[in-house]
């Protein structure tokens, strides 16, 4: 009979990983984390969410990127769902619709690895040319 | 929603937003009485008595988002369509309790999915939430408490992809025991 894990095989994978993970701990702050946050109400959910957040949380470890994924609401943008929000540190967030793991990982590599930005970007911060003027 | 566990992930959200910091989701497959029951109880701030009888009406949400709310009446509606039914109790301060009940041999129940990436990814990305996952069949029982993993990883953060994969693997494993056994 193949063996069935339990909680105790926990332990061993926690004292495989300990020198790996211990090195990440020490290094928690989300904001020097890219943060990327996937919305996940129904909408999100019923195109897919899930999957997008399963991959990045797989492929940041697998490429070894310092990030933190969660879950948020539904922002508003249920006609472009999935949508994520993408902080890397130092920059404003930008949020990203119709986001599917072949987009996730166009955003890792060109927008979180070299910060080249990519389609599928959806405005949510912007201040029209008119609005900068009166300001003047 | 394709499936049982995209439900529950989409259910659970309503709790998490509710500020809920424990939250049970119990699964019973009842096959005697051909129901397949689940349940979410959480401990969040509750939904106030004028709008309980609102919840499943799609056109009525508590975001400010949007004007429509799908997510309890798209459950409800697929309960109702295999000869079930869905309940929600809740006290303000205290708690939501909702119960849905499919019929198990119904054609139209959609499958349970991959539960085990559901729980793993619930309990991944809130690690200040306890969850407490119940599932009974007729061949067993598997339970999985948050507060357990969190004594056996000894603090080692939860929120790892190798951690997240071993609750997702887990779960599904010993799913499969009581579930073909």
């Amino acid at each position: 009979m193949s063996h069935v894990k339990s909680l105790a095989d926990l332990r061993k994978l926690k004292e495989d990983l300990q020198g790996k993970m211990s090195l990440r701990e020490k290094s928690n702050h989300p904001e020097s984390m890219v943060q990327v946050k996937v919305a996940m109400a129904t909408c999100g959910i019923a195109s897919g969410a899930k999957q997008v957040m399963e991959f990045f949380i797989n492929e940041f470890d697998k490429r070894n990127i310092q990030a933190v994924v969660t879950q948020t609401g539904c922002m508003g943008y249920c006609y472009a769902e999935p949508t994520i929000e993408v902080t890397v540190p130092g920059q404003e967030p930008i949020v990203f619709g119709y986001v599917d793991t072949k987009k996730a990982d166009e955003i890792i590599e060109k927008y979180i690895k070299n910060g080249e930005l990519v389609e599928g970007i959806i405005p949510v911060k912007y201040q029209s040319i008119e609005i900068n003027k009166e300001n003047k | 929603m394709k499936d049982l566990s995209l439900h529950i992930l989409d259910i659970v959200q309503n709790s998490i937003s509710a500020g809920a910091l424990e939250i049970k989701v119990s699964i019973l497959e009842d096959q005697d009485r051909d129901q397949y029951s689940m349940e979410i109880i959480d401990n969040g701030r509750g939904i106030k008595a004028e709008d309980l009888d609102r919840v499943t009406d799609p056109f009525f949400t508590s975001r400010t988002t949007r004007k429509v709310g799908m997510g309890l009446p798209l459950l409800k509606q697929n309960a109702e369509r295999t000869g079930g039914s869905l309940s929600i109790s809740s006290t303000p301060g205290k708690g939501t309790s909702i119960n849905v009940v499919f019929g198990w041999s119904n054609i139209d129940r959609p499958s349970m999915g991959d539960i085990g990436s559901t729980m793993a990814l619930l309990i991944s990305s809130n690690p200040a939430i306890r969850f407490i996952y119940n599932h009974t069949t007729a061949s067993g029982s598997f339970k999985l408490d948050t507060n357990e993993v969190i004594e056996m990883l000894d603090g080692l953060s939860i929120t790892s992809a190798p951690v997240y994969n071993f609750l997702k693997e887990m779960i599904n494993e010993n799913l499969r025991e009581i579930q073909f056994s």
